[in-house]
């Protein structure tokens, strides 16, 4: 049952990245970069609300599995940050390596710490 | 098919990928379970993996004539996408700050990034050896 629950919420969360991803890419020029950057931050704030709210006594069981795993994990991308970040090594374009990670870092820092925060309230 | 044409075909590819990349997720994270204060090795392992496969489906992708327009979305996008995650790497790093120590929580989020980083090196590595060097 909970296999179902992280398949039904992957089912989603992957095709929404590749939609956001390439509407990114279709409006600016360093459309990739912040298409990653926008699904891994929004999926980052989503995630900590829902773990919050999966830490409360009653929190429905179905809700971590679907939303959290399911979703929010497909939606969300390591590997795909790490092989855009690893080109600008490559390339030794120190300034978009240091900024894709530094934005990474600190936006899907905040939002996990801010999603959390909020699920806590609500819950 | 016009190369950016995204029809149904297409995205539930890209959905199909995701569904086995996060089950296999959802598997390792039952294999290696962890607590809020406890550095979540299940992430770490498919957050590596997945980068240095990653490397090598680039380098594998590039080293074909005419790929089919799917396979990267459906590897790339799809299984990669799915066996990775970010937000978790985000939700337990902040977990580590919060109910162990600043310094874990630190470590956990610098070395999944500096080992996701070489991983993808010795990926790309790899893929030339099997592919040939990239054009």
């Amino acid at each position: 049952m909970t296999a179902l629950l992280v398949a039904a919420g992957a089912a989603v969360g992957a095709p929404t990245r590749f939609l956001v991803d390439r509407w990114a890419r279709h409006h600016y020029r360093a459309g990739t970069i912040l298409g990653t950057l926008l699904v891994n931050v929004v999926g980052s704030f989503v995630l900590g609300l829902v773990v919050a709210v999966s830490r409360e006594p009653g929190a429905p069981s179905w809700l971590l599995p679907l939303v959290g795993v399911g979703f929010c994990g497909a939606l969300t991308t390591f590997s795909t940050l790490a092989v855009e970040t690893w080109v600008f090594w490559e390339e030794r374009a120190w300034r978009p390596f240091v900024a894709n990670l530094a934005l990474s870092l600190v936006l899907g820092g905040l939002a996990a710490v801010a999603g959390y925060a909020a699920g806590a309230v609500l819950s | 098919m016009a190369r950016d044409e995204v029809g149904p075909g297409l995205l539930a590819a890209i959905g199909a990928g995701g569904v086995l990349g996060s089950l296999g997720r959802w598997a390792v994270g039952l294999a290696l379970p962890h607590t809020p204060s406890q550095v979540p090795w299940g992430t770490f392992l498919v957050n590596v993996t997945g980068s240095a496969a990653m490397g090598v489906l680039v380098v594998w992708v590039l080293s074909m004539d005419r790929p089919h327009p799917w396979l990267r979305p459906f590897l790339g996008v799809g299984v990669l996408g799915g066996w990775t995650t970010f937000s978790s790497y985000a939700v337990e790093g902040r977990d580590l700050f919060a109910s162990s120590s600043p310094w874990l929580g630190l470590g956990y989020v610098l070395g999944s990034l500096v080992v996701g980083l070489f991983a993808v090196g010795v990926g790309v590595t790899a893929g030339e050896r099997l592919f040939g060097r990239r054009r």
